[in-house]
């Protein structure tokens, strides 16, 4: 190796010249070298180009009036045209607005349930019931929203449904739970925390089997109680990956599930409940306006991924864990 | 125990088995009203247990082709798409695994970043639709091929493993496609089986990719036969194919069981994959 740079460098003129020549030399060889680990990668590269860089070049129709027929390159540039009329116009503040109040109640509410469910499990001793229990909580993740949707339709039914029955027959009137707009954000959250409580428990179940078994031990001895033992043990033992868990949440508050939107929303609730993504599908895919919808996309792309890189930075400094 | 601490047992068991029931009381109904006659469904009252025991729902719903194609297309859709997820998923995990791949930290770095940002539904959209995969197959099993996550999740797995395993085939000239397939994958049964039910379960459940590439009732998926179903006669069809039909309760109760109990029953079985499966994806490296 030393002989090669040597013999290199008595060639060529500057030193920068042939250590930069030498280097590339080696990684060409690395890549022969290697050369079954990268055609292994090359299929799986494609699929990362053609379906994720791909649509993300399709962006610049954001920028453009974009009529098919033309194509990308076809179709005039217009700059932030489509922007304007997104900030400016009545109905997507709207959408935003309800996008953020959502998230923000699934937060509130929907972050330490699972956490509260993960220290009443930990609890319990006997495994046979504890693996039910978790089976079973497990359950409603697996389901998709096509068939929750179809089950909670007709469990909050007005007619049939066993909370209206029960309200029926004491003579109040029945609530419409998914048509009423004072309610229909409390049913989005509820359903979701109902059918994620369960999947979420497993990060905090795994963080709490970590905990040193003396740590119990010590404090039975002092005379602690099963609360205090979670107060002061459990919980600040499993407080890293709850801070980390908290960030990332926070981080995705634009986010939204248009999966259970989607499925739950009807015309009673589009004031309350319809979200960006609802939004930009019904922009976009059924009324065609493809350049809009694309622009409405981007603005929560962007503000998504720019609060990835805040949540993570503010991660990295508070704790050991962070993506990157 | 101390008396206390064994009232605390019981409320905390309590409350757990009131959680369990929370999560399968609204399952309850919809057994019940798929097997109650229509008559029964109208009658006033609490629906948690049929008063007459009825197939009528089912019977319907048997009778309905759609189901049928809804269910085999979603049968080939699994069937193939989870085979192609899987095998583009080890290639690329056990490539980004090693250590010797050249400018690893780049091809990791340009993977990862598509799991922040990405081009939106609109320009996805129309990428499958000027490839010309609109109404085949390929549109539902190819955008969505690889997880990253369960890439990553793989990934970490295989580098798990000892090193010396790799490095003792390498010195006995095996090259990696072979130290992949007869020495690696053998060995990473719980994480194939953890990937395994997740992207079938993701092939499953989908519809919406379905509802916006496939345009012929022949292309539909079992959750977008439900879903037509289940709407059929509530909302205005934008089509205006369908004449006004409202589907009877019992039958759309049945096709809401029929299109989840294939899940329900095999998800168990892979409980601690997963669970494993989550740990070791979320305590990145």
């Amino acid at each position: 190796m030393q002989s090669e740079t040597t013999t290199i460098r008595e060639e060529k003129s500057g030193s920068t010249i042939s250590r930069s020549s030498h280097r590339k030399k080696s990684l060409f060889k690395q890549y022969v070298k290697n050369r079954y680990l990268f055609y292994m990668l090359i299929p799986v590269l494609a699929f990362y180009i053609i379906f994720h860089y791909g649509p993300m070049y399709g962006i610049v129709i954001a920028f453009k009036d974009f009529y098919p027929l033309r194509g990308i390159l076809g179709s005039p540039w217009v700059g932030l045209k489509h922007f304007h009329e997104v900030f400016s116009g009545l109905f997507f503040w709207d959408v935003f607005r309800n996008t953020i109040i959502i998230s923000s109640y699934k937060l509130i509410f929907g972050f330490p349930a699972p956490i509260i469910l993960a220290l009443l499990i930990n609890e319990v001793r006997h495994m046979g019931f504890k693996k039910t229990i978790q089976t079973v909580t497990y359950l409603p993740h697996f389901i998709s929203w096509v068939v929750l949707a179809g089950i909670f339709i007709e469990f909050l039914s007005p007619s049939r449904g066993p909370i209206n029955v029960i309200l029926q027959s004491m003579g109040q009137k029945p609530v419409y739970f998914l048509g009423d707009p004072r309610l229909f954000r409390g049913v989005i959250v509820s359903t979701s925390i109902w059918k994620e409580i369960g999947w979420g428990t497993i990060i905090y179940l795994a963080a709490m089997s970590g905990v040193d078994p003396e740590l119990y031990d010590v404090a039975e001895l002092d005379g602690a109680g099963r609360f205090q033992k979670m107060w002061n043990i459990t919980l600040p033992s499993i407080l890293p990956v709850i801070v980390i868990m908290l960030i990332f949440s926070a981080g995705s508050i634009i986010n939204d599930d248009f999966d259970q939107i989607f499925n739950l929303l009807n015309n009673s609730v589009m004031q309350v409940g319809d979200v960006i993504s609802t939004y930009v599908y019904r922009e976009g895919l059924t009324k065609m306006n493809y350049s809009y919808a694309t622009a409405v996309g981007l603005f929560k792309n962007i503000i998504s991924f720019a609060l990835v890189l805040l949540t993570n930075s503010i991660a990295r400094k508070t704790s050991e864990y962070s993506i990157w | 125990m101390t008396s206390s601490e064994r009232t605390g047992q019981i409320i905390i068991d309590i409350i757990l088995i009131l959680v369990a029931l929370t999560t399968v009381f609204p399952f309850l109904q919809v057994i019940t009203v798929s097997l109650s006659t229509t008559a029964d469904i109208n009658a006033f009252g609490l629906h948690l247990f049929p008063k007459h025991f009825d197939l009528g729902g089912f019977k319907l719903l048997l009778g309905y082709s759609l189901i049928w194609r809804g269910y085999l297309n979603t049968i080939i859709r699994v069937l193939t798409g989870t085979t192609l997820s899987i095998f583009l998923t080890v290639l690329g995990a056990y490539a980004l695994a090693q250590k010797e791949l050249p400018n690893r930290t780049f091809w990791t770095g340009i993977i990862i970043f598509t799991m922040y940002f990405g081009g939106g539904l609109i320009p996805s959209y129309l990428l499958v639709k000027d490839l010309g995969l609109r109404n085949t197959l390929f549109a539902l099993i190819l955008p969505g091929a690889i997880s990253t996550y369960n890439m990553i999740i793989t990934r970490n797995f295989f580098m798990s493993l000892p090193k010396s395993l790799i490095e003792s085939a390498k010195i006995d000239g095996a090259n990696d496609f072979r130290i992949l397939f007869q020495i690696v994958l053998p060995l990473s049964k719980a994480i194939l089986a953890t990937i395994a039910l997740w992207y079938g379960v993701g092939q499953w459940n989908s519809w919406f990719d379905c509802m916006i590439y496939m345009d012929k009732e022949s292309g539909y998926v079992l959750q977008m036969v439900l879903r037509r179903l289940l709407l059929q006669g509530q909302q205005p069809d934008p089509n205006g194919v369908d004449v006004q039909v409202i589907n009877p309760d019992n039958m759309k109760m049945a096709a809401v069981i029929v299109a989840t109990v294939p899940i329900m029953c095999i998800y168990p079985f892979f409980q601690k994959y997963f669970v494993k499966g989550v740990m070791v994806g979320s305590l990145k490296g």
